[in-house]
Parts: C-alpha cells; structure tokens; sequence
C-alpha cells in the first residue's frame, strides 16, 4: 500500500469559526424591527428574489408554481437594467426544464459566476443530480425554494415540505424561512454563508403560506447586502472558477481506492456551516435589529411541553406559545432555521432543561420511515446528547412526531394547543396528525376548532371576489395604502380555486399595531365584503363573521328592497351576528364608466369609507394617488375613469335597513351540512372536514363528475333559433366546454318532449323525416360567445340575429328540464353495423351528433386547448387511453373535485391519467407497450382455447379489421360474446383470458400536452417517441406559451411575440417542430386550425388515429394569454392561417409509400401581413407599445421567416410557386 | 425650371414655397418617409392625426387585456411582464413631431382628432410644445343621436375649436365636413372661436357590407379629381368674405386641381390620394406640371391667381350657387348619348 502521507496534498481550509459567536445578540424584538428604515409590502418571493437577484451574476430558471414569480421579478428586473451589487445587470435565462437550469448553474459555477435559481416541488427533484455535484464539489450557490408538495397520489401546488425533504441528502445546507421578512433576510444569510463555507445552500420558505403573503417589511438595502456579502470569499469562488489560464479537471471518475475517502474529505466544511450561519446572522442583527439562531427557543424558561417546527408554521406556533404563556403555561417552542447541517448541539442548548416531551412537527411524510425527517433528527440529538453526557437534563425528554400541513392543510393556533394537550397526556401520542379526521389508521389528535388568539386590536377582513372582477388586485393595493402610508402592519393572503372560469377568490387581510405572525387563515373577521351578489346563495359567506362586523355587499337591487332578496340562512346571520350592512351597486357603476366588470376601484372605495382606517377624505385621496401609481403607464384614459369611478362609488353607497330581531326569519341560523357523495361534499366546500377513510388511497377517482357540478356563471347564454339554423354543428364543434349538444331523433321519438322542447326536420338527406334539436346546458356555459361568432347563419330580414344568440341568463329560457330531456335521447350516430346509416365520421355536420365525452371543464371561458379534446372524445372516445403531460389539460381535466372526461350510455369513456411534466410522452408509450403486450398475450390465448370444431368466433376475433369504426364495433361485439363464453368456462386458462380479452378490442393511446410539454421539458421524450415508431398519438394543444403558469416564454412562442422571461418581444423563431418530425418520415404530422378549418381538422385527427405509427398532430390553440378577446379566438386562428404564421398541413408517410409526395398543403398562400394577425393580440402590441422600434424590427424579420417557411413548405410538397404572397419582400 | 415662376404661398402665416403639402395619411408615420415626401417637393407636412379615441381606446385596450384574467388562480396571477413604459397616450406622436421637426425644414403640422372637450383637448399644447409650426384640428364626426340637433352639433364644434384654441398659440386651423345646414356662417363662427385658417373637407369613409359575410366592413377608396369639386366651390364662395386660409384636401391628384384650387382661392392644396396612387414622387410631378402650366400660360406666381376664380371674381357668380345645380341638371336630361351614369 502506497504511503498516504507522501501524496498528502495541501488542502484547502474549511473557515475557522469562533465558536463564541454562537452566543447571539439579544433576540430579535418587534420594536427592532421598526427602526426609522422605511418598511414596505413585499410577499415571500419577491422577498428572496430581492436578494438573489442583487447577489448574482447568472440566474437561471424554469416556471413551477409557486416559484415562479422569483423567476419572473428577476426577468423583469435584469429587462430593466437593475444592477446586481456588483454593478452589473444579472444575465437571467430561461432553460427547457429544471434539470437544465440545474445544468446551468452547475457549468456557470463552475465558470466563476456567482449563480442562483428558483424552483419547488418536481423542479427541485429535476435538480437533484446536479445538486449533489455542486455540493460534492463544494461550490457556493443559493437556490430558493417556495417549498410545495410533490406529487404522489396526486399533484398539488400548494404548500408543505415534502420537495426540500427530498433533496436534504444532496449535500446542500438548508435554511428555513418563516415569514416574509425572513425570507429576505434568511436569504441574504445563505448567500453570505454559501460564500464563507462553501457549502451550496438551500432557502427554503413555504409555498403561497409565505411566497404568496404580503407583509410589511424592511428591504435590505445594497448596502447591507454588501456588507453581509465577504468579498473576499467572493474573490475566493471566483479564483476556484475553471480556467485555461490556470488548468485544473473536476468531475472526474474515482475507483474503490479513492471515492469513498474523497468523499469524507468534505467533512469539515460541514462541521463549520452552523458557525458561520450564525455568524451571518449576528452580522445582520447588527445592521438590522433582526436576531436569528439556528434554533430559537420561544416561551417559558422552565417550560415542560415544547414543540420543534420550521417554515410559517413556527410562526403560528410561537405565536399560540405567546398566548399560552401569558395564560400561564409552561410551554415553549423550538423553532428551526439551519436544518442541514443539522446541529444537534445547538438544538439541545437551545431546548429549555425543564423539558419533559418534545413533540416535533414536520410538514412532510416518508410512507415507511421511523418517523419524519426532523423528528428522527430530534431523537436522534436527545438520543445522543444524553449518551455523551451533555444534555442539562437527567430524564431524557420523551420525543413524540407528528405531520400537519400538508399541501397547504390549515394549521392553526387551535391546532397547536391540541398538540400541547396531547403533550400533557400520560403517554403522548406518537406519530400523529393534526389538522385532519384519520379514522382509518387513527393517527390524528383531537383540537378545539374554537380556541382562538386573535388579538381585539387586529383588524380582520375578508372579501369574497370573482378573479375577474378585480378583487385581489384591490384589496393588494389596500395592503400598500395601509402598510405605507400608517404605521399599521398588514398582512395579506389570497385564497384562489382550481377553476379557471369563473374563478372564486377569498382575500384575507388583517392590519394591526405589531408584526403580524399569524400565517392561517381569518375565522373572525370585523369586516366581510362579498363582491357577488351570487355567492350569498352559494357560500357561506358570513360563516367568517364575528359579531358585530360591518358586511358590505355588491348589490344590483335597490337598498331598500336589498332585504327580501337576502337568501334566508343570509338574513338570520345578519340579525344573530348583528352585522352592520351595506351594499352598492358596483356593476351599474362601473359599466357606467365603460370598465365593464371591473369593480376593483369602487369596491376598494366603499371599504375604505366604512372601515374607518383613514378620514374618508384622506382615503379618496390615499387610493387617487394609488390609482394614478399603478395605471399611469396605461394611460390616462384609465387613470380617468378610476378616479371618476372613486369619486362615484361614496354617493352609492348605501347603508340597509336590518330588521330587528324579532322579525328575522326562524330557523337554526346555520348552514346544514350538505349531505352527499364524496364530490358533493368536495363541491360544497366541505373537503377539510372529510376523513381519511373518505378517500381513496391510490389516487383513483370516477369519471364524468364535472356534470355534477352545475356551476352557473354565465351572466348571457347562447339561444337557438331554430328557424334560421342550417344544422351545420359549427356551434357545437367549436363550444370549449361542450354546453352546446346536437341530436337527430326519429319523429316518434318527439312525443314525450317537454312543453317548448324545440325539433326542426333534420337538413341530412340520408336522415330524411327524423327530427333535429340542439340544446345548451345553462348551468355549465361559461358565456364566452365562441359559438356565436362561428355561426354562418343570419336572419334574411336581421343580419346581427343569427342562428345562435347571446342573451340574458334571467330572459333566455333554457330550462334544466330541456336539457335532461335532451341528454336522455338516443343517440343516433352509433359506428354499430345495422345503425341508422349514411353519417360519416369525416364530416363536421355529422360527427357533431355523436355525445362528446369530454365536458363542462374548468378551463377558462373561450378556451382555445378543449374544443379539440372534445373532437378527439366524439371520434374516440370510447376506446381512448389519454396520458395527459402538466398542464392547463391536466389541471382543467383533473383537478378534483371533478373531471370533465366522462363515459357514454355504455359507461365506456377514456381513462386518463397525469404522470409529470416532463415525461408525458414515454407515459404514453408505456400505456401503448402494455396495450400491445396484452392484447399479443391474449391473442396467443385467444388460440390456444380455439376449438377446431367451433372455431368461427376465435377466427373471426383473430381475423378483425379494426381500420374502420364499424370494424372496431364489430369487434367490441365479438370480444363480449367471447368473455360470455369465458365466463361459463371454470379454467385458469378462461380467467387468464377475461383478464386480458377487452385488449382485443382495438386501443388508441392519445399523448396530450401543451406547448411547455412538448417543445421544452419534454421534447427529449417526445422525440424518442417519435423515432421508435410506435403507434401513439400525440396532440400538442400549442398556445405557444406556458399558460398554466402564468404566461412564461416557451420554444413555441413565435418571434416577436412578448412573454415572461421574453419581456423584450422572444428575439428567435419558433420551433417548427411538424418540420423535424417530418423529417423522420415514418411520422403522421399534421398542423391544424380548427378556427381555419374544421374539416381539415377533423380529417387530421382521423387520418392519424388511422395510421398505424406514430403521429403528431400541432393544435393552434388561442389563449387568455394571447391577450385577445376570447370570443374572436378562432377569428384569430383564421388569421394565424391566412397569415402564414400557422401554414396547415398533414404529411402521411403512407402516400410515400404509394410513391406519391407525403406532404399535402391545406392552407393558401398567406393572403395577408403577418401584422394584420398579430397586432390583434396583446402579445404583440404589448411590444409595439413599449419598443416600438424594436417591434419593427422583429415584425420585418417575422414576417421574413413568414414567407421563408411558406416557399420551404411549398417546396416539399411539391407545389408550383406561381402565386404571390402578400407582402412578401423579395 | 424657370426661376422667374414664384410658387410661395402662405398659409396659416407660414411662409411655403409652393402649395403643395402633405395631409394627414399614414406617409406621415415615418419620419424617413416624410424626408422623402419634402424631398420631393412639398412643402409642408400635416402629421398623421392623434385621435382621441385612440388614444383611450388604447388605454382602456391595454389596461383591460394586462388586467384580464390576472388573480384567479394560484398558478397563473398574470399572463404578461410588466414593462416598464407603454407607449399609450401621446408620447409617442410627440416624439415623432420632435424628429420631424428635427429631420425637415419645411413646416411641420400637428394634427389633432377629436370631437369633445375632455382631457384630451391637453395634447394640443403638448403638439406645440414638440415644436409643431402649426396645429390641424380634425373635427371627424358623425351625428348619428336622433336627439341631437343641429344647433347642437354647431355648438360643439365652436366649443371645441375655441378649447383647442385657449391651448394654443401656434396658428390653428380646424378640418370640417361639409355636412353643415349654413356652411358659410359656420365657417365664419369657426374663424370667430379662433380658426386661422379652414381645411376642407373631411372625406368620410363610408362603410361597405359584405354580401357573403353579411358584415358591415370598413371599405377605404382613393379619393378622385371629382371630389374636389365640392371643397373648390365652397373655397370659392368663402374666399374673402371669411378672414381665414382655406386648404383644399379632397381630390388634389394633378397640377390643374392645384390651379384650381388656388384660383378658387386656397392657399394650400392636399394630395394623399395620388401620392398613396403614384408613390412619393408624384409630388414633383405635379410641381413641375404646375410650373410648365403657368410658364405656358405667363402666370408669374401663385399669389398672383390665388382667389382668381373665387365667387367674387368669376364672371357669373351664380355659378357656384343654385343656379349651377339647375343648369347640371339640364344637361343630364338632355345628355344624346343617353351613356352617362
């Protein structure tokens, strides 16, 4: 054995570390925190991007919700030339996925540059390879994490730690923030330490808990962060930077003999990590006031019962154990800020010597483990410091641990003291919940919903908003007002729904003498707005008022007539609760002023006049100045009308009149608990009360619920009329939601249909005498007038009244009953043998009356994605797998409580399922292999039980052609004969078989994303799909966007158009991704329109679902995000075609293999300037009205890359170049 | 070209070397278009024209589609950065009058389109305040209210020429339409609310349906010589008898309108039409036209015929009048081939 001290090489130093400095300054009080710095309203993200942002060089990122917003600040940021603290403005890019922008940091580090990223949930496990690389090779680097949940049995965007806990063995430091101020200041922290040790660190804060919250806190100034920053350890990781200057290879291959020594070699810098954080720390109190330790203990010196938590739900902790203490209780709290390194030694000197139970909260679960993370941690540290002697106490303290908060779960004072009096217990329940009703495995502890620490001079207030209507937006501005125009503390917090028409939100604010440290949700509210009318009938939205509260409502009737239109349970809280009342008319007001549904303003107005924050006076002019701050850059024009709409709304402001006690209507005061299904409860709001044993527990849920829900936002409704209709389904083809439904019946059939129930003679030739309806479900429309813009037909004598009209939900009839009626009708377009025939599958009018099974989703009012969904379920549906990538598709498709996928009379439909973002398509494949490896299985079955002597339906099974519908219907009808025939057979052999015989039945597997999916993080597996040539389908419904997140930059975001993380106009072309699929050759592609042609849509689906390989099929799908009105969404899919921008065409390799050109071109040259189309949508004019020089510039080169593409295309498919293209320069 | 034939004119008290200048049209968008429009001979430039709806319409427009949408949902609280300016509102405008006043010598006319006397009537002085020689009011509107009287719309006419007015004091004219019950005598109360001068007339785009569509869409057609007959006459009739410089814009194509034009008594004539028709260059066409036409004729200048035809010095003033009307319709009646449309 070689000697090892002859090769010992110098070795670079961990930091000393004065271990002294352990004994912090004196803790942080309240009062330091208001020093004369000026304090302003920041959330969590905005917070910890401040500082990353000053403190780098490189950032690069990828949206994942709810981090996203660091990713975009610093974007917006680096667009507008703010300087770093080393004057240089931060090169911020944009990567295909977390793994690439993981890539990035690590190659950038290693190239000098002091790098960060944002990123939750899956993004931080897409990270994990290369963490472990910067960590292992001892590189500084911060990356802030909005900490959420990962998907298991379900994804879930909201909040706990299950991502961070994922990634505490990667090697990185971790620093948990509490609330907003810490996460500014925890992340200056981390990157003052990642410099001094050398160990990447993790900032790691809750997601919406505190990334979303708004408090008033004070912003770092340049200076501080310079003076946390050492710059000589900055000098430091630059000279460790790769550099041909001064050789040296990392990343390098070890064998037995060396990796495992090298890899304790890192040791010491861990062993220094916790000095050094702490000495950041000091070093901020020093500058700031604000004290931190690794663990700080709050409560009572000889406290008994102390519980160890870290993120916001500390905060609530240490607040209770304020309150509990004063009562005269001995607890106490540990709350946790440097959880890797983890300290034990700190932890022990931190927990007071009178400690008998420590109970340890982690907001994670490891299925399987001994127990949670931190609470293995915790034992551990008792364990261990009682067997060395160095604990203070004689008895080691029982350690019980339990799980709260999960994806966001409320966790509330009430919660805490639960756990404290389980504490109190003989024998302490271990490995408990809280928060939830296990009753299957009975792990949850029993609390007292009423206990309640709300100090009287908070001001508590909640507000009930639709998301269109401005709600949040006020009451964000409010916080500002309030936060920096008083001395008041604010809090902010903003509850959404998954829905994303019609969306419902609830603000929480609350506004006080202190620091607010109360991160859960108000009960108690001195002030409750509800910003609709409609939501008294559906919410209990009094539930949250204390009595004596002021309640103001957006009232469209008259004051003195606004009582009798009070719902009942309404009336009777009002008059229990003694609520002062108040409403105004805000939709008047503001249509008035042309702002159409806006009421932020006025709404924001009458709060003001009546919370009495300000003389009403000094209000007016408090939101004037607001108004003018936040609309200035739109324009006067606005500015204007929100100051005359504020000035308006005072003088409609009305107190109502209550009516004494005596006269309220009888009757208990509170809402029943709605009775019903699973989704039922879910719908009614009741979805925290549910026990564990409600649930599924993999995940599993039916189909079809959507129809269920009957969510009536539509303000206006399409109505038929029937005289004028030609029967053409445009309507229908194109509703996103389909509301709209045709039937043709025989005329017998009529009979029993109910009083204006409407028929026309069907306009088919082949269904000559039959009778033809079209029906609208009112609950579900969401009024977004897709449907009238389509219709081609108008009134000879009234050209605006065509076939289908909008009009007024209250005038336009449609009853429920018509639409039962409607859907009890049989349908006639069955692909059965012996049907009613004649009705083609490739035609619109016809495939129109086959019953969609994809319905009533939450996507957004106009939703450009779910007419196509809803095609492929017409043509498919019944025989369809569809693996659904991350996504608006999969949040509209299956966000619980409902699912639009449904089934149809037979109770077939397609089964779907979401595994991730960005391995959708090998999902997909692997649903496809599986199919095929069944369906080989049981054809080999299939003749192995073939009787010679009775062998026609083996054969014929065998035998099928499945090309057609009619032969798949065959099909279907041979296979339950079969598993008939089956099931009166007592064989293994038999059961094998029924286990696998539906696969006989031919399977069309859909792979189905957005552009995000396709072009980006999943393009790797999409094209490995692809190249296999198996038989899978792909849909790329393309907004040319990431919408679900926000509206972030993709590969698919055309040239010019404007973006987040593209706010300067996206600088390159789009992908042409049909061009490389096409270039396989053995790829189906096809580019398709709907809103430019329906039919060559329809003949794409079909043609590729016919192919036997693979196809990909390029769905232009207009967007919110386009920034268009929805209604002309496929207005502006025509304009996208005629343009050239989206050219349609299908390329079939099996016309190659007829010897003829694969390639067949189904548009016209473009017939019009690119800017004709894009200058419709804001996308683009965002940037003609911010650069407008820049906009020319890259409109030319658009408009260029146009005409290119379009002779490229005309090229391949052999077309001649004789006709001109309009505005092609040569 | 003979240097004795003096094409100055003045108009709106600017001196021009020749009454040839640009209307309000999308040629004056660009700056380097516009160098070229002088280039060629014009000698003064009306901007393209700011319009008060647009600029709110732009506002609103922004501020509705930046706000759509936005708080609704957990993942997505926006769909677009914010930048950090837009260009709504006038600034943009203001600067493009800024470089050309700095790209040009000839005049440079702010052009102004509004019909209230809201807030916008502000981007007048901010037109002055970007160096404008002079400032074009286009009053574009149509009275469509059942309710609104003629009175009325005279009156808001008046007030927001005489609001325009209080902005300013670069010279001012104001472009009508023709669509006046005394267009004499509102001619005369615009010159009293402070017009220094009147451009007519305003051509209205008239709507076109279409017949497969069903829709009614917007339909622009050139303007031909024909159409200058209508401001002609009423240059003509006004000459003289209201203290104000008239500008002809309907119609200008050829060096003949422009004699026209001047004889009836303008002091500027307009041509967009024919140079949207025939490309920038048209302008020097029509100069030298105008040029070769008085060398031939011995005009010396233009000031020399400017009014020459006008009501007050043509042999048969009725010709401009009713009588004229009757005679027209005399001869149709009487038109042999029975061909005329």
């Amino acid at each position: 054995m070689p000697q090892v001290t002859n090769i010992r090489r110098k070795r670079p130093s961990p930091p000393a570390v004065d271990l002294e400095s352990r004994e912090a300054p004196a803790r942080a009080t309240d009062s330091a925190a208001r020093s004369n710095r000026p304090l302003v309203c920041r959330d969590g993200n905005e917070a910890a991007a401040h500082v990353a942002y000053r403190a780098s060089e490189v950032i690069a990122i990828y949206p994942i919700t709810p981090s996203s917003t660091m990713g975009e600040l610093a974007d917006e940021w680096a667009a507008s030339g703010v300087a770093n603290l080393f004057g240089a403005v931060p090169r911020v890019i944009e990567m295909q996925s977390e793994g690439g922008a993981a890539g990035v940091v690590h190659g950038s580090l290693q190239a000098g540059a002091l790098t960060t990223t944002f990123t939750a949930s899956q993004g931080l496990l897409l990270m994990i390879p290369n963490m472990y690389k910067i960590a292992g090779e001892l590189t500084s680097s911060v990356f802030h994490v909005a900490a959420r949940s990962l998907a298991t049995h379900a994804l879930s965007i909201f909040g706990d730690h299950s991502d961070v806990m994922a990634a505490r063995q990667t090697g990185f430091a971790m620093l948990f923030s509490a609330n907003v101020q810490e996460a500014m200041d925890l992340a200056a922290v981390a990157h003052a330490a990642t410099l001094t040790g050398r160990i990447p660190f993790l900032h790691v804060f809750d997601g919406f808990r505190t990334s979303h919250e708004i408090q008033k806190i004070d912003v770092l100034s340049d200076e501080d962060l310079r003076a946390l920053l050492p710059t000589d350890a900055v000098r430091a990781h630059r000279a460790r930077a790769l550099s041909p200057d001064h050789p040296v290879i990392r990343g390098t291959a070890h064998n037995p003999d060396t990796f495992f020594q090298a890899r304790e070699a890192a040791n010491p810098f861990y062993a220094a990590v916790p000095g050094l954080v702490q000495r950041a720390m000091d070093a901020l109190a020093q500058r700031t006031g604000r004290a931190y330790r690794l663990f700080d203990y709050v409560g009572a010196a000889d406290a008994e019962r102390v519980l160890v938590a870290m993120g916001s739900g500390a905060e609530t902790i240490g607040e209770t154990v304020a309150a509990l203490v004063a009562q005269g209780e001995k607890v106490g709290a540990v709350r946790v800020r440097l959880f890797r390194p983890f300290d034990a030694r700190a932890l022990i000197a931190a927990l007071p010597p009178t400690v008998r139970v420590v109970s340890v909260l982690d907001r994670t679960k490891e299925p399987g483990a001994a127990g949670e993370p931190l609470y293995q941690d915790v034992v551990t540290a008792v364990h261990e410091s009682t067997q060395e002697g160095i604990a203070p106490w004689r008895t080691p303290p029982v350690v019980v641990g339990g799980r709260y908060g999960l994806s966001s779960k409320e966790f509330t004072p009430a919660m805490v003291k639960g756990i404290f009096d389980d504490a109190a217990q003989q024998r302490p329940k271990n490995h408990f919940t809280v928060g939830i009703d296990d009753d299957v495995t009975h792990t949850s502890l029993a609390w007292d919903p009423a206990f309640s620490i709300e100090a009287p001079d908070v001001v508590r207030a909640v507000f009930w908003g639709l998301g269109s209507d401005g709600t949040v937006g006020a009451n964000k501005n409010t916080i500002k007002i309030i936060g920096e125009e008083t001395e008041r503390f604010v809090q902010g917090y903003f509850v959404y729904d998954s829905k994303k028409a019609g969306a419902r939100t609830v603000s929480h604010l609350r506004f006080g003498p202190r620091p607010i440290r109360s991160p859960y949700l108000i009960e108690q509210a001195d002030f409750v707005a509800v910003h609709q009318f409609g939501f008294l009938e559906r919410y209990d939205t009094l539930a949250l008022a204390r009595d004596g509260a002021n309640l103001l409502l957006n009232s469209p009737h008259d004051p003195a007539a606004l009582w009798d239109k009070l719902p009942a349970l309404v009336q009777r809280q009002i008059v229990e609760k003694k609520l002062r009342v108040h409403c105004i008319d805000a939709y008047s007001l503001a249509r008035e002023h042309h702002m159409g549904a806006r009421i932020n303003t006025i709404m924001q107005t009458a709060f003001f006049a009546l919370s009495g924050v300000f003389p009403r006076e000094e209000a007016i002019a408090h939101i004037k100045t607001s108004i003018a701050r936040t609309y200035a850059k739109r324009g006067d024009a606005v500015v204007r009308a929100n100051h005359a709409m504020v000035d308006a709304a005072l003088s409609h402001l009305h107190e109502v009149q209550v009516p004494d006690a005596r006269q309220a209507p009888p009757g208990a005061g509170r809402r029943e608990r709605p009775v019903g299904s699973f989704v039922a409860r879910l719908l009614a709001g009741e979805g925290d009360a549910l026990p564990v044993s409600a649930f599924p527990p993999d995940g599993t849920y039916p189909t079809g619920t959507t129809r269920i829900e009957r969510r009536n936002i539509a303000q206006e409704i399409p109505v038929w009329e029937p005289d004028i209709c030609i029967q053409c389904g445009k309507c229908v083809m194109v509703c996103p939601h389909s509301v709209i439904r045709a039937k043709v019946v025989g005329a017998s059939t009529t009979a029993d249909a109910p009083d204006g129930f409407h028929f026309e003679d069907a306009r088919w030739k082949e269904l000559s005498g039959m009778r033809y309806t079209l029906q609208v479900s009112a609950d579900d429309c969401t009024g977004c007038r897709l449907c009238v813009e389509v219709c081609p037909a108008r009134d000879k004598s009234n050209v605006a009244r065509k076939a289908i009209n909008m009009r007024d939900r209250a005038s336009a009839g449609a009853p429920r009953a018509h639409w039962e009626y409607f859907l009890g009708l049989p349908e006639i377009f069955t692909p059965e043998e012996g049907g009613v025939g004649g009705l083609h599958y490739n035609r619109v009018k016809d495939v129109q009356l086959r019953t969609p099974l994809f319905e009533f989703s939450s996507a957004c009012a106009g939703c450009g994605e779910t007419p196509y969904l809803r095609l492929l379920t017409q043509l498919f549906g019944d025989r369809l797998l569809v693996a659904n990538a991350t996504g608006c598709s999969s949040i509209y498709g299956g966000n619980l409580p409902t699912t639009p996928w449904s089934t149809n009379a037979e109770g077939r439909g397609p089964a779907w399922s979401n595994s991730l973002f960005e391995d959708n398509a090998e999902f997909g494949l692997g649903m496809r292999v599986a199919i095929d490896a069944q369906a080989s299985l049981a054809r080999a079955r299939v003749r192995a039980l073939r009787d010679p002597a009775d062998a026609a339906l083996a054969d014929a099974i065998l035998d099928a052609d499945q090309s057609n519908e009619a032969g798949v219907a065959a099909q279907r009808h041979r296979v339950a004969e079969l598993k008939a025939r089956l099931r009166s057979h007592d064989t293994d052999a038999a059961r094998d078989l029924l286990a696998v015989a539906d696969t006989l039945v031919r399977r069309s597997v859909w792979i189905v994303g957005g552009d995000g999916w396709a072009y980006d993080i999943g393009f790797g597996g999409l094209d490995h799909v692809l190249a296999g040539g198996h038989n899978v389908k792909l849909l790329i419904l393309d907004t040319e966007v990431y919408s679900n997140t926000g509206g972030q930059s993709s590969k698919a975001t055309p040239l010019g158009a404007t973006a987040k993380f593209a706010s300067g106009g996206k600088a390159t072309a789009k992908k042409d991704i049909g061009a490389i699929a096409m270039s396989y050759g053995h790829v189906y592609v096809a580019e398709i329109a709907m809103g430019a042609s329906d039919q060559q849509t329809l003949r794409a689906l079909l043609e590729a679902e016919s192919y036997d390989g693979p196809a990909l099929v390029i769905a232009y799908s207009h967007c919110i995000a386009h920034g268009i009105d929805m209604a002309k969404g496929m207005t502006q899919q025509k304009l996208a075609v005629e343009s050239g921008h989206w050219p349609m065409y299908r390329f079939d390799p099996r016309l190659a293999a007829k010897g003829e050109n694969p390639l067949q071109l189904d548009s016209s040259p473009p017939k019009m300037l690119l800017k004709d189309y894009i200058y419709n949508e804001s996308r683009y004019r965002m940037l003609l009205q911010s650069n407008p020089e820049e906009a020319a510039r890259l409109l030319d080169r658009a408009q260029a890359h146009v005409v290119r593409r379009w002779k490229a295309l005309v090229r391949a498919a052999g077309r001649p170049e004789d006709r001109t293209i309009a505005g092609a320069p040569e | 070209m003979n240097v004795m034939i003096d094409l100055a004119t003045s108009y709106l008290g600017l001196k021009l070397k020749n009454p040839l200048v640009h209307s309000a049209s999308p040629l004056s968008e660009n700056v380097d278009t516009m160098k070229r429009i002088e280039d060629a001979g014009s000698s003064a430039i009306v901007m393209h024209s700011l319009f008060e709806e647009q600029i709110t319409h732009e506002s609103r427009q922004l501020d509705h589609y930046l706000s759509y949408g936005t708080e609704s949902q957990a993942e997505a609280r926006s769909y677009f950065p914010e930048a950090n300016s837009y260009r709504v509102g006038p600034d943009g405008y203001l600067e493009k009058i800024r470089l050309a006043k700095a790209a040009l010598a000839i005049p440079v006319i702010g052009s102004l389109n509004g019909v209230s006397r809201g807030g916008w009537v502000e981007y007048a002085r901010l037109i002055q305040q970007a160096g404008a020689d002079a400032l074009e009011l286009n009053i574009y509107m149509l009275p469509t209210d059942p309710e609104m009287s003629g009175p009325e719309v005279e009156q808001m006419y008046i007030d927001t020429v005489a609001a325009v007015r209080a902005e300013v004091t670069i010279p001012l004219a104001v472009k009508v339409a023709p669509y006046f019950s005394a267009m004499a005598n509102m001619a005369k109360r615009l010159e009293s609310a402070g017009a220094d001068g009147l451009v007519l007339f305003n051509r209205f785009y008239q709507p076109d349906f279409d017949l497969e569509q069903l829709e009614v869409v917007p339909h622009l057609v050139l303007s031909t010589s024909w159409e200058m007959r209508l401001p002609l006459r009423w240059v003509a009739i006004l000459f003289g008898r209201v203290d104000v410089d008239f500008a002809i814009t309907s119609g200008v194509h050829s060096h003949e309108d422009v004699l026209k034009g001047v004889m009836a008594g303008a002091s500027a004539t307009m041509m967009t039409s024919a140079v949207l028709q025939h490309g920038i260059s048209h302008v020097s066409v029509v100069r030298d036209g105008l040029v070769r036409w008085m060398e031939e004729k011995e005009y010396a200048s233009i000031a020399q015929m400017r009014g020459s035809m006008s009501q007050k010095h043509v042999k048969e003033p009725t010709a401009f009048e009713r009588a004229n009307y009757m005679k027209m319709l005399h001869s149709w009646q009487s038109d042999p081939t029975g061909f005329l449309p």
